[in-house]
């Protein structure tokens, strides 16, 4: 623990205790984890999340936490990087554009190893280098600076123009909501990977259906997503955002695409992993209180549980 | 020495636009440096990157009529040791995408240079809607980001190479028209340090870009009358040279500053609060007077809208005497 770290309340007291580890401890190079290992990792990152935005006061839970299992595949599975070198020149780059959902990447950096995890529960306080929207001179391991949405996909396209011009072969991984397909900026981006054939493009789209005043299709219809980005030259798949398997194949698919940019629509449930914030838009922008953390972590605790029985 | 143009202030001085002197920058600059690259938003060959375009197609990215993601795409270059220039209008870059600028490149320091071409009222017959009037405005209230307005085209091929040299954000503008060239390839050029393009011991005129021209016409004119003018090219808005202005000030009592921008927030402004942090003295502006432009030929705008050498004449005077009053 860092002794710059602001002052975590009284909640830290709901910080799990040590649990039995059902992964490997992980080497400096990443090694990749089995569909199994990665459903506890991806409920460890829940966990996390419930008690960042508990400990923050403010925050968005839907996002991160739908999202959880896309994160564990990436972090865990697909992506070539390293946490002891975050700027090692062979990694492949996320770019979150999405920015609002960062407690799923900074819990997921702290897992994989990029900073400590007792770090997580600095976010959004005074002196963290956990913004509430993620700066990439502030912390290991995050490209760019997001929030405003759109501008990620942007300098995705850059960053893999970079890697094209050096004749590099990693890739660039672009995590946006479907909420920002409302952005012009995003159109313009989707454009400009199509006449160049960014073919070192993934960009995995939370399709969660819902935005901070209400449902996509009630604040500004999104559909059809599919024919509009194969319309702008890409290729399409989708995938169930909570099938891990279904994640990583989609994912390899991608890779074998040589012409085109790749987008991986994830259709995942809003809030996934907490019963009662599941599809429910009121939970995009705001955090649990205290007692709704607790409900969330015994749940959370409990999914686990029968991740257990599943696969014994 | 300074080496100036000895053709100032007579008729047949040498006239050159200074986003001409941008595009030979950029070609030494292409030539110097391998990870330099241009971005245009279908605006090549009027930003003068053409030529660049042409001799190093690997490295140039046209996006098109996109300016936000132009410069996110810049930002994301720069983000992987790439220089990057992005070449539009100023109206449009970085007037439609500020808030890329804003978060893309300077936030994370991203090391992008955004060139702003037509600007001031001598776009002329384009109108008040290509007229950038208001660019040093939005720029130098970002932190990170330094902010220059070259005088010509030899300052400003210098100051493509200065900054293309060094890392970090920079917003540098450019002028549609030809206008006189000031400076020669001798004259010394280094970011934040104005240069004294005339002594003078009874008003200092603080200005930046071609219309600082009309300063030294006004200064030469008003000698004859037994006024004295030091004549000072304050390049670099941001970061200010903060010395060379204070002195100036408390040698000679009063200023006018001068520019092809809004009086309001520009360099005139930026002038003005060192001044009432440092050595408040008397100050007239001379420039754009909360306003937009309109069509016409660029001299025909100076004059309508006061920034000719009779105005800035005007202003001395006036200030002169605010001075005696004090």
């Amino acid at each position: 623990m860092q002794n710059h770290l602001p002052t975590a309340g009284a909640e830290v007291l709901l910080l799990r205790k040590e649990e039995k580890r059902h992964v490997r401890e992980l080497n400096t190079k990443m090694q990749k984890l089995s569909i199994n290992e990665l459903k506890y990792k991806a409920n460890d990152i829940r966990q996390d999340i419930i008690q960042m935005l508990l400990t923050a006061g403010s925050g968005h839970s839907a996002g991160p936490l739908d999202m959880a299992d896309v994160f564990s595949a990436l972090y865990f599975n697909v992506l070539e990087h390293d946490p002891k070198n975050p700027e090692w020149e062979g990694r492949d780059r996320l770019v979150l554009s999405c920015g609002h959902i960062n407690p799923v990447l900074y819990a997921t950096l702290a897992e994989a190893g990029y900073f400590p995890k007792e770090e997580l529960l600095t976010l959004r306080k005074l002196g963290t280098r956990l913004h509430g929207h993620p700066h990439n001179l502030a912390l290991p391991g995050v490209e760019t600076s997001s929030g405003p949405l759109a501008q990620g996909s942007s300098q995705a396209m850059g960053m893999a123009m970079a890697l094209r011009m050096n004749h590099l072969k990693n890739r660039v991984y672009i995590i946006m909501s479907d909420g920002e397909q409302q952005e012009g900026q995003t159109w313009e981006a989707v454009m400009f990977a199509g006449k160049y054939k960014l073919h070192n493009v993934t960009a995995i789209m939370d399709r969660n259906n819902i935005q901070i005043d209400g449902y996509t299709e009630d604040v500004m219809p999104l559909e059809s997503l599919r024919a509009k980005y194969e319309a702008f030259n890409w290729h399409v798949l989708e995938v169930d955002g909570h099938n891990l398997q279904e994640i990583i194949n989609a994912c390899m698919e991608a890779k074998a695409i040589y012409e085109k940019p790749t987008l991986i629509i994830a259709h995942t449930i809003a809030g996934k992993g907490v019963d009662f914030m599941e599809y429910d838009y009121k939970w995009h922008g705001t955090p649990p209180n205290k007692e709704q953390a607790e409900i969330a972590l015994r749940e959370l605790r409990t999914l686990r549980g029968s991740i257990q029985s599943e696969h014994e | 020495m300074l080496h100036l143009n000895p053709k100032i202030g007579q008729a047949d001085i040498e006239q050159v636009a200074t986003r001409s002197g941008y595009g030979q920058g950029i070609l030494d600059m292409g030539e110097k440096d391998n990870q330099v690259v241009v971005l245009t938003a279908d605006l090549a060959e009027s930003t003068q990157v053409l030529d660049f375009a042409k001799k190093y197609p690997e490295r140039f990215v046209e996006c098109g009529v996109a300016e936000q993601n132009m410069m996110g795409v810049a930002a994301g270059l720069a983000l992987s040791g790439k220089t990057a220039f992005v070449s539009s209008y100023a109206t449009f870059s970085p007037g439609r995408n500020w808030d890329q600028m804003r978060v893309s490149v300077c936030y994370s320091q991203a090391n992008v240079k955004v060139v702003g071409a037509h600007t001031g009222v001598t776009v002329g017959p384009d109108g008040a809607t290509h007229q950038a009037l208001e660019d040093v405005a939005i720029t130098r209230v970002l932190p990170n980001l330094t902010v220059i307005v070259p005088c010509d085209s030899v300052e400003a091929r210098k100051v493509t190479v200065a900054v293309g040299q060094t890392k970090g954000p920079v917003y540098f503008r450019l002028g549609r028209s030809k206008t006189p060239v000031m400076t020669t390839d001798q004259t010394p050029f280094e970011v934040s340090k104005a240069i004294i393009f005339r002594e003078g011991k009874d008003v200092a005129i603080i200005g930046s870009g071609p219309i600082l021209y009309n300063g030294l016409l006004a200064a030469i004119e008003l000698e004859k009358e037994g006024i004295s003018v030091m004549v000072i090219n304050n390049h670099t808005i941001k970061p200010i040279d903060t010395q060379t202005i204070v002195s100036a000030a408390k040698k000679c009592g009063a200023v006018v500053t001068l520019e092809e921008h809004q009086t309001m927030a520009g360099c005139g402004s930026a002038v003005c609060e060192v001044l009432a942090l440092h050595c408040p003295v008397p100050v007239e502006m001379v420039g754009m007077p909360n306003t937009f432009g309109e069509s016409g030929q660029p001299e025909e705008l100076i004059e309508k809208f006061g920034m000719g050498k009779n105005a800035v004449m005007d202003a001395v005077r006036k200030v002169l005497s605010r001075k005696q009053e004090s």
